[in-house]
């Protein structure tokens, strides 16, 4: 029998958004058993926005995650609007869900650069990033900035989107419709990326139900599960959103990356739709924030607010008790679903295949700091880097083949 | 063999970068000479609805305190007693949210342009207002 060997990856690292920590068991090249983590970067948010009034948390849910900052606040605004039965506008809900489809486009454009990165094709993470600016641009013309949008109110949303911006969105929409050929062949139908993804990390349909997968790591797996079709919230009632999923699931990488691929294309239809079907009218329920302010302190009960963000389920808990600010505020991410899949994708596959199987649920954790391989006794540092570098050079070898 | 990534890949070659270089307008000296006194990477015009570095009519303000209140990362601050109060602000703490400029009942605040703010010392004389 031959000896397996531990190698702790993470959990800090300058350079990650969210430290984890792996532990890999690892017979030679393969990996016979994976753990994790989680738990190193508790910033106690939740603790801060129940000491504060909701108008100020809303900015800080924002600041949960940098590339979710639309869907974090907007379960949130919802929640509370539930508690305090507050009428939304129908053309805040529509500029809600036009902000909410942007921020997917570009969050699944920065995942596919990362994807691409992480098999070892820098120039196609160039190549994507510089597609994604588009968008950025696009965000930024209606909200004003590139990243914490700050465009949302309890009630409503805080800027308009005129009819003189049509066209630019218009335009933006045009353009991915028009490149998600171009994205197709470089991801979907090169053969290297296919080599390096078909069955590589496979979740197959049962355990991703049993794990409560959610989001395009679900969807891959051939679980029809998304928010905006099953429990459709603000104005997707309205809209034609249908969860995609490939033909025939595998659930490994490249099911995960087709998923997310079309997901663009879908973001363009429905923002498209809403351009179409947006009405004229009032975009906040209550306009003066000092009102709104008094207001709130009348709420009482408590709500979720559940939203369908880039990487899947969104859901936050509220309880107001007539008091500034909120006796409960309870947030989950999507990741925090998505990591306890990663045993199971990982087990079986090759060392070098870690990066990208990590990467394929999209978490919001970079990758590996530091691994320290015991060998025969002996401790040897192998750095992210390294681990990069492994990942590299498989993808060398398959192109050779 | 080529990828169909490759034909990108050779058509990005020629094109020029996409990201907005640093205007060299607010460069340092040292560099400024070297870029030929701004001649080069023209400052890139912000958004209308840009949220940069807030401007406080100081002469408007009545001293209400709501900024106070529904500022999210506390960087307003009330000095002085009623009814000469006034606020002061710590720029290198804002989160440029600009729900301070809706909430003011004199709209005595709004937000700029001004973007690049960068120093060595965060409470020197650029970055508090007021």
């Amino acid at each position: 029998m031959s000896k397996t060997v531990n190698i702790p990856i993470g959990p800090v690292h300058p350079a990650l958004k969210e430290p984890v920590r792996f532990t890999i068991e690892v017979e030679g090249e393969k990996v016979v058993g994976a753990d994790y983590e989680v738990g190193y970067v508790h910033r106690g948010i939740e603790w801060a926005g129940m000491r504060q009034n909701p108008i100020k948390t809303i900015h800080l849910s924002e600041r949960i995650c940098g590339i979710c900052a639309f869907c974090h606040p907007l379960c949130f605004v919802q929640a509370i609007e539930e508690i305090g039965d507050v009428e939304v506008p129908e053309r805040a809900e529509y500029i809600r869900v036009i902000t909410a489809e942007l921020e997917r486009i570009h969050s699944h454009m920065l995942w596919a650069g990362v994807a691409a990165h992480e098999i070892g094709f820098d120039s196609i993470l160039n190549l994507t990033w510089n597609i994604r600016e588009k968008v950025m641009d696009i965000v930024e013309y209606i909200t004003g900035n590139r990243v914490t949008y700050g465009m949302l109110q309890i009630g409503g949303v805080r800027r308009n989107i005129t009819e003189k911006q049509y066209p630019k969105i218009r335009e933006a929409t045009q353009y991915y419709r028009e490149l998600l050929d171009k994205i197709e062949d470089v991801f979907l139908r090169d053969p290297t990326i296919r080599m390096r993804s078909r069955d590589v990390g496979i979740l197959t349909k049962k355990r991703a139900l049993e794990l409560c997968a959610v989001g395009p790591t679900a969807r891959a797996s051939g679980v029809p599960k998304d928010v905006r079709q099953d429990f459709p919230y603000i104005a997707y009632p309205d809209l034609d959103v249908k969860a995609i999923m490939p033909e025939e699931p595998i659930g490994d990488v490249y099911d995960r990356i087709f998923v997310r691929i079309r997901e663009i294309g879908q973001s363009a239809d429905i923002i498209e739709q809403c351009l179409d079907q947006m009405e004229p009218g009032p975009i906040l329920a209550e306009q003066n924030v000092a009102k709104l302010l008094a207001d709130l302190q009348n709420f009482e009960g408590e709500a979720v607010g559940r939203a369908e963000a880039p990487r899947g389920e969104v859901f936050h808990y509220v309880r107001m008790n007539k008091n500034e600010a909120p006796l409960s505020w309870k947030a989950r991410a999507p990741t925090y679903n998505n990591v306890q899949t990663w045993p199971d994708m990982i087990v079986g596959e090759e060392l070098a295949d870690v990066p990208i199987i990590v990467a394929s649920i999209d978490p919001c954790v970079s990758c590996t700091d530091r691994v320290t391989l015991i060998k025969d006794g002996k401790e040897e540092i192998v750095t992210g880097e390294q681990l990069h570098k492994l990942s590299v050079l498989k993808t060398k070898r398959v192109m050779r083949r | 063999m080529p990828t169909p990534a490759f034909f990108e890949l050779v058509k990005q070659i020629l094109s020029k970068p996409v990201t907005n270089l640093f205007p060299s307008k607010y460069a340092p000296a040292s560099i400024k000479k070297f870029l030929k006194k701004g001649k080069i990477n023209p400052p890139i015009k912000t958004p209308d609805k840009f949220r940069g570095k807030l401007i406080y009519e100081k002469d408007k303000c009545i001293g209400c305190g709501m900024c106070v209140r529904v500022c999210p990362s506390s960087a307003m601050e009330l000095v002085g007693e009623p009814p000469k109060r006034k606020i002061k602000h710590y720029v290198s703490r804002c989160t440029f949210c600009a729900i301070c400029t809706e909430v003011c009942p004199v709209k005595c605040l709004h937000m700029s342009d001004e973007f690049l703010l960068a120093d060595f010392d965060k409470h020197s004389e650029n970055l508090i207002v007021g």
